[in-house]
C-alpha cells in the first residue's frame, strides 16, 4: 500500500511574493470596527449595503402600492412618489448593487481567491468602508431635511433637479450629489486596493490566466469604476455649484412661474453625456462581477471546467471596453444628429457578441456536466434565462426607432429591471449561499433557501413579464396615477394590482432569506472545510472562516488553474489549484493498486 | 503590454502548466505602492479630462466671456515648476543617500507647493477685484472650479509630504525614506503637468 500522506514538497523556491506585514488587531474596536482586515471589511461593506439595501425595497413597495391601488394610500402624494423612485433607484444601483459586489464580495473574495494575505493598503481598504457608510448616511440624511431627498429621478437630470417645482430641490439635492462625491471618493480608495492587490499580490504560480473568472469579472468592473465614476464625480460637483452658487454650467436660461431666473447659458445635455458616461459602465460595474461570480458557480456545482475560459475573459475585457462607447444610446430621446444615433445603435448591438458568447459558453459549461441543482446552483442557471430575456429587450430599445416610442413607458422600466436588478441580485444570492459556509462556518438552512429561490424567481417573472406588456400599451413610467387615458383600457389597472401584490410576496421572500442568515450564523449546521468541493483558493484555508492572514504560516503556491474538475485519471472529481502534481499522481497510483 | 500577452495564455494545456508554475507573483516589475499611485494618478487623469472636455463642450455656447490670466497666475506657474524642481532634487539625494540633501529638498518643494497655493487665492482674489466675479460667468466657474480640484490634489499630496518630512525629522535616513520622497516627487510632477495643461487651456482660451 503506497503511503498518500501529504508530504512537505520542495518543489519551487521561496516565493517571490514577499509576506506583508499584517497589521494586527489590539483592540476590539480596531478587530471589529475600524478593522484592517478585508474580511471584516468586507462584512461592513455587505451589512450597510444590505441594510439601504432593504430601505431601497420598502420605497419599491410603496410606489407599488400608488400604483397598484392608487385610490387606497392618500399619504403617498405625488412628491413622495417622485422622491421614491428617486430614491429607490439610486439606492439600489449604487449603493446597494456596486457596493455589494465591488465593496463586498471584492474585499472577501480577492484577497483570499489570488493568494493574498490580504489588501495591498489595509489602511486606504478601511477608509474606504467609512467613507462608504458616511455617503450612506448623508444619503439618508436627505429624508429629514426641510423639502426631503430629492425627486428627480435617478439621472438627476438639469434644468428640473435644482428648479423649485422638483421635490428636494433644495437640501435634497445636494446632499444626494454631495453624498455621491463621498461614495465615488470611497470607492477609489477600494477600487485601488482590488486593482492592485490582482495586479501585484498574487501568490507564486497564480499567473493571470489562472485566476477564477470571478476575480476577472470584479477586476474589470473595478477598472471600469475607476474611469467612469470620474463623470459623475465632475457632474456632481458642478451640479452643486449650479445648485448652491448658482453658476451655469447645466442650467439653461429659464423662466420658472413667469420669473426669469440668473441662470443662462448652461447646457443640460452637457449632463447627460457625463452622467451616462457614468452609467452605461456602471451596468457592466454591476454585470461583470456578476458574469463572473456566475461562471464560477456553475464551474463548481456542474463538476465541469469552465467551457471557452479564455474566450470568457476577454469577453470580459471585450464587454468593459465597449461600455464606454454605448452611453449615448440612453439618450435617443434627447435629440441627436442621426449618424450619432446610428453609432450608438450599432456599438450597442455589437456589445451583445461578446456578451451572447458568455451565455453560449455558460450553457455549454453545463452541458453533460454533473449538474448538482444546489441553491447557488439554481440561483445561477435563474441568473442565466433572466439575463437573456433582459438581454433581448435591450436590444429592442437599443434600436432608435424602437426606443423613442417606448422610452417614456413601464417597458423600460421592466427591462432594465430584468437585466440589472433580477439579474445581478439572483447572482448575489447564489454568491451568498455559496461562500455563506466559507465567511461563517455553517451552512444556510436548505429548505428556507428553496422557498427563497423559487418565491424570488417566479415572483420576478410575475412582476416584470407583465411589465413589458403595460408599456407595449402606453402605460407611462414615474407617473404617481394613470388616471383616465384614452388609449390605456381598464385592464392595465387589475395589471398593476397584481403586479403589486407579486411584488410584496417577493418582498416577504427577502424577510424569509435575511432570517435564515441571521439564525443560519449562530444555528446552521456546521460546515465542511470545503462543502461544495471546489478548487480555488479560499476553500483551502487551514480554518473555517480563515483567519486573520487568510492562509497558515506559508502563503498558498498554485499550479494549476481553478476549473479542474472530472479530471481524467485523478481519484477525486476536483483537484484543488493548490495540490502538487506530484501529490496527485502519487494519490492515483495508489488508487490504481 | 505584457498583460495582453498573458491573456493569450491557455492555463490548461500541460505545456503552459510547466511555464505558469515557475512564475512569480505581480505582474509589474515595480512595488505595490507606486502601482497604487499610478493607477490613482489615472483616476486624477479621467477627471480633469473628463473637465476639460466638459469645459470646451460649455465654451461653444453664446454667453461664453473668456476670462483674462492675472500676471500672477505666470508667476505662480514657475512656482509650481521650482516646487517640482525641488523634489526631484531631494530624489536625487535620496538615491545618493544624503538625508540633509533630502531635507532640504522636500522642505523647499513643500514650501514652494504652499506658495503656489497662496498665489492661487491671490489670483481669486484680484479677478474678484477686477470685478469677474460673476456665478454666471462660465469662464470663470470653471477657472474657479479647476483650481480647486487641482488645489484639493496639492493638498493630498502635501499630507504625503508632510508624514514624509516628520519621518525625516524623526531620525529617518535618506534610505529609508527613499520610496516616500520618489512617490511624493512623481506626484508633484503630475500636478504640475496637469497644471500645465489647464493653464494653457485657460490661456489659448
Amino acid at each position: 500500500m503506497v503511503d498518500v500522506t501529504p508530504e512537505k514538497i520542495e518543489h519551487v523556491g521561496p516565493a517571490e511574493v514577499p509576506e506583508v506585514d499584517l497589521y494586527h488587531a489590539h483592540s476590539w474596536w480596531t478587530k471589529y470596527v475600524f478593522c484592517q482586515d478585508a474580511k471584516v471589511i468586507a462584512i461592513q461593506y455587505g451589512c450597510t449595503a444590505v441594510a439601504i439595501g432593504l430601505v431601497g425595497l420598502v420605497l419599491s413597495w410603496i410606489m407599488r402600492l400608488q400604483l397598484g391601488f392608487p385610490e387606497f394610500f392618500s399619504f403617498i402624494s405625488p412628491e413622495l412618489y417622485l422622491q421614491f423612485v428617486t430614491m429607490h433607484g439610486m439606492i439600489m444601483v449604487i449603493y446597494l448593487l456596486t457596493a455589494l459586489f465591488l465593496g463586498s464580495f471584492g474585499n472577501y473574495l480577492i484577497p483570499l481567491m489570488v493568494g493574498a494575505r490580504d489588501m495591498v493598503f489595509p489602511y486606504v481598504n478601511m477608509l474606504s468602508f467609512w467613507v462608504y457608510l458616511i455617503a450612506v448616511l448623508v444619503l439618508c440624511a436627505s429624508f429629514f431635511v426641510p423639502g426631503g431627498p430629492t425627486g428627480a429621478g435617478w439621472t438627476l437630470y438639469p434644468p428640473q433637479a435644482i428648479l423649485s417645482g422638483t421635490p428636494g430641490s433644495g437640501a435634497g439635492i445636494v446632499l444626494m450629489l454631495v453624498s455621491l462625491a463621498l461614495f465615488i471618493v470611497g470607492f477609489t480608495m477600494g477600487g485601488l486596493n482590488y486593482v492592485v492587490t490582482i495586479l501585484q499580490a498574487r501568490t507564486r504560480g497564480m499567473t493571470l490566466m489562472r485566476m477564477p473568472l470571478t476575480i476577472w469579472g470584479i477586476f474589470t468592473a473595478t477598472v471600469l469604476a475607476l474611469l467612469a465614476f470620474p463623470a459623475l464625480f465632475v457632474s456632481a460637483i458642478m451640479m452643486t455649484l449650479d445648485s448652491v452658487l448658482g453658476t451655469s454650467f447645466f442650467m439653461p436660461a429659464i423662466v420658472e412661474f413667469g420669473e426669469q431666473l440668473a441662470y443662462g447659458g448652461g447646457s443640460p445635455v452637457l449632463f447627460q453625456h457625463l452622467f451616462w458616461f457614468f452609467g452605461h459602465p456602471e451596468v457592466y460595474i454591476v454585470a461583470l462581477p456578476a458574469f463572473g461570480i456566475v461562471s464560477d458557480l456553475l464551474s463548481i456545482h456542474a463538476r465541469r471546467h469552465i467551457f471557452g475560459y479564455r474566450m470568457m475573459v476577454w469577453a470580459i475585457v471585450g464587454i468593459g471596453a465597449l461600455s464606454f462607447v454605448v452611453w449615448a444610446h440612453h439618450m435617443y430621446v434627447s435629440g441627436m444628429n442621426p449618424y450619432f444615433g446610428f453609432f450608438f445603435a450599432t456599438t450597442t448591438l455589437i456589445i451583445a457578441v461578446p456578451t451572447a458568447l458568455k451565455v453560449y459558453n455558460w450553457t455549454l459549461t453545463l452541458w453533460r456536466g454533473d449538474i448538482h441543482l444546489t441553491i447557488p446552483m439554481l440561483f445561477a442557471i435563474a441568473f442565466i434565462i433572466t439575463f437573456v430575456n433582459g438581454g433581448i429587450t435591450g436590444l429592442f430599445l437599443g434600436n432608435v426607432v424602437v426606443d423613442v416610442p417606448l422610452s417614456d413607458t413601464m417597458f423600460v422600466v421592466a427591462h432594465f429591471h430584468m437585466v440589472m436588478g433580477v439579474a445581478p441580485i439572483l447572482v448575489v444570492f447564489g454568491a451568498i449561499y455559496h461562500w455563506f459556509p466559507l465567511m461563517s462556518g455553517r451552512m444556510l438552512n436548505n429548505a428556507m433557501g428553496q422557498f427563497h429561490f423559487w418565491v424570488t424567481f417566479v415572483g420576478a417573472y410575475l412582476i416584470y413579464f407583465p411589465m413589458h406588456y403595460l408599456g407595449f400599451i402606453g402605460v407611462p413610467r414615474r407617473y404617481w396615477e394613470i388616471g383616465e387615458t384614452s388609449f390605456i383600457p381598464d385592464s392595465a389597472d387589475s395589471l398593476n394590482a397584481f403586479i403589486t401584490v407579486a411584488a410584496l410576496i417577493v418582498g416577504f421572500a427577502q424577510v424569509v432569506f435575511i432570517y435564515n442568515i441571521i439564525v443560519s450564523v449562530f444555528r446552521g449546521e456546521k460546515a465542511e472545510r470545503n462543502p461544495w468541493k471546489a478548487t480555488s483558493l479560499e476553500w483551502q484555508t487551514e480554518t473555517v472562516p480563515p483567519g486573520h492572514g487568510n492562509f497558515g504560516e506559508e502563503a498558498p503556491v498554485v499550479y494549476r488553474w481553478a476549473y479542474s474538475f472530472s479530471v481524467p485519471g485523478t481519484v477525486d472529481d476536483y483537484v484543488p489549484q493548490n495540490v502538487h502534481p506530484d501529490y496527485v499522481k502519487k494519490i492515483a497510483a495508489a488508487e490504481g493498486d | 503590454m505584457e498583460f495582453f500577452q498573458e491573456i493569450r495564455n491557455k492555463p490548461w494545456l500541460e505545456s503552459q502548466v510547466e511555464i505558469d508554475n515557475a512564475r512569480e507573483g505581480g505582474s509589474y516589475a515595480l512595488p505595490a505602492v507606486k502601482v497604487g499611485l499610478r493607477v490613482f494618478l489615472g483616476v486624477v487623469v479621467v477627471v480633469f479630462s473628463l473637465s476639460v472636455v466638459a469645459y470646451s463642450d460649455r465654451m461653444t455656447i453664446a454667453d461664453w466671456r473668456p476670462v483674462p490670466e492675472p500676471l500672477i497666475m505666470w508667476l505662480n506657474l514657475l512656482i509650481l515648476i521650482a516646487s517640482s524642481v525641488a523634489m526631484q532634487w531631494a530624489v536625487i539625494n535620496a538615491r545618493r543617500d544624503r538625508t540633509p540633501g533630502v531635507e532640504v529638498g522636500m522642505l523647499v518643494g513643500g514650501a514652494f507647493a504652499l506658495a503656489f497655493l497662496a498665489g492661487q487665492l491671490l489670483v481669486v482674489r484680484q479677478l474678484d477685484a477686477l470685478g469677474y466675479f460673476a456665478p454666471t460667468n462660465p469662464a470663470l466657474a470653471f477657472l474657479y472650479m479647476l483650481t480647486a480640484l487641482h488645489a484639493v490634489h496639492i493638498l493630498g499630496g502635501l499630507v504625503a509630504w508632510g508624514r514624509t518630512v516628520l519621518r525625516i525629522w524623526g531620525g529617518k535616513e535618506a534610505h529609508e525614506v527613499r520610496m516616500s520622497v520618489e512617490l511624493c516627487a512623481f506626484y508633484w510632477h503630475f500636478l504640475l503637468a496637469i497644471w500645465l495643461v489647464l493653464f494653457l487651456w485657460f490661456v489659448i482660451t
